[in-house]
């Protein structure tokens, strides 16, 4: 393995946002391997969203700072620091006047690739997420919230990015929509490897998808843990949440990081 | 029937004078949406300036018609010619609506589809015109609409300082006590404003639908 192999993805070092006089996050410390699947688990208002906006400089930290591929997240290009990540927010972020194919083609198009290799890129996706080609003409509110979502991934997955953020993708969806999208989701990951970072309030949905999952609570980061470790840990926020959420958890974290 | 009889008899000059009038109203509103539409833009993202020109806009809009015009008289290159003068004064009244739609159009972009757009590396420029304007487009259409509107009631008043269009026949109709004269002057203008809320609504039809 090369030296920047095992360099973190992604890291936060000593981390501090503030609005006015709110305090979003402070001292947060965090490394982000290459291929791992991290996932932000919290509550609202616990700022998952802003350590996720802070990866893509849609937010800028107060202090401290975020090494992606170790270059600070800030000095590097803000524009091409964006378009090496794909982005997955909860189903409005498709562009409503655009097609699905309009909507997936969009970062290699602004990118510059010709017309024919976005147009084949955009029907290898769409067959990557599991959606018929013949969607490709429709417009999202066309679309089902499943298929919306999945539209989403593709877009996010378009040029090919190491890093996806994804801020809870599924949580707007039925919950059987959602097991299958999380299913699908682990299937890829298997395939892609890609770093993805993963917002979600849903302890079940860690459990599964996480190779690691990082809690947070009021703006400070509690513990990192696997899925197993979760389950035991005696820490009290963990334990809380693992209470909250009631029995069947086990079989939820089989995958654990396998 | 006797309006009719007179404009049949005037037909040529009926003609002449609605031209005029679509020129003054066609002239000023692609003036206004060239001026007003990039200025909506602006204070739709420079938030500070927003007060400042929405209010200047405003205040144009109080001031009398028949007194704007008469300001504008004195004027050097512009008292020159009276049609440029009712172009420039159409122009400053259509902008409100424009600047104002323009405005509220795109700051009614779903935030979250621009953060969508942002996240994945689009450019301010990228945004604007392959997000903003474009989801913006038929309230800014319907502003020009309004604009349009407003223009061709306000055109006839531009006869009083001989700018021409129809307000001639309503002027010269007032002056003689004849209704039919006033009426040859109104009726035309009162198809063209259809006429403009028609054709700018077929418009914005058109591009919601796509």
């Amino acid at each position: 393995m090369s030296a920047e192999n095992t360099n973190p993805a992604i890291e936060f070092r000593d981390v501090a946002y503030r609005v006015g006089e709110t305090q979003v996050l402070s001292g947060f410390n965090l490394h982000i391997a290459r291929g791992e699947t991290l996932v932000l688990l919290g509550r609202s208002g616990s700022g998952k969203t802003t350590t996720l906006k802070l990866i893509n400089r849609l937010a800028t930290p107060t202090s401290g700072e975020v090494l992606v591929n170790g270059a600070s997240a800030c000095e590097s290009d803000v524009i091409r620091l964006r378009r090496g990540m794909g982005y997955v927010i909860q189903e409005v972020g498709l562009f409503p006047h655009f097609t699905v194919a309009r909507n997936i083609g969009l970062v290699p198009k602004i990118g510059g690739w010709p017309e024919e290799k976005v147009r084949a890129r955009v029907e290898e996706l769409l067959q990557l997420v599991g959606l018929p080609a013949e969607l490709a003409s429709r417009y999202p509110h066309q679309l089902s919230g499943g298929q919306r979502q999945r539209v989403g991934v593709a877009r996010a997955l378009a040029a090919d990015p190491n890093i996806l953020l994804m801020d809870e993708p599924f949580g707007a969806l039925d919950p059987l929509t959602r097991d299958e999208l999380q299913r699908e989701f682990l299937l890829l990951q298997r395939r892609l490897r890609k770093t993805v970072v993963f917002v979600t309030h849903d302890l079940r949905e860690a459990l599964r998808l996480g190779s690691r999952i990082a809690l947070m609570e009021a703006g400070r980061l509690v513990t990192v843990l696997s899925p197993r470790e979760f389950l035991t840990s005696p820490d009290p926020w963990a334990s809380a949440y693992v209470r909250a959420f009631g029995d069947g958890l086990e079989s939820a974290a089989n995958r654990g990081a396998s | 029937m006797n309006v009719i009889r007179f404009m049949v008899e005037n037909q040529a000059q009926v003609l002449e004078l609605t031209l005029e009038h679509l020129w003054l109203v066609g002239v000023s509103t692609f003036l206004a949406t060239l001026i007003g539409v990039p200025l909506g833009i602006l204070i739709a993202h420079r938030r500070q300036l927003n007060r400042p020109v929405l209010a200047g806009a405003n205040i144009i809009q109080t001031i009398p018609s028949l007194a704007l015009f008469g300001f504008l008289l004195p004027v050097p290159w512009l008292g020159a010619r009276s049609d440029r003068l009712a172009i420039l004064a159409l122009t400053l009244y259509a902008l409100l609506p424009i600047i104002r739609n323009t405005y509220e159009g795109i700051r009614g972009v779903d935030a979250a589809v621009l953060e969508a757009g942002r996240g994945m590396g689009m450019t301010e420029v990228q945004l604007l015109f392959q997000v903003e304007l474009p989801l913006a487009m038929s309230v800014i259409l319907s502003g020009i609409r309004v604009a349009a509107v407003i223009s061709v009631g306000l055109a006839t008043i531009a006869a009083a300082i001989g700018a021409g269009g129809l307000g001639e026949f309503i002027f010269r109709g007032l002056a003689m006590v004849d209704d039919r004269v006033i009426l040859a002057g109104a009726i035309p203008a009162a198809i063209l404003a259809l006429l403009a809320d028609f054709s700018v609504g077929w418009l914005e039809r058109r591009l919601r639908l796509r």
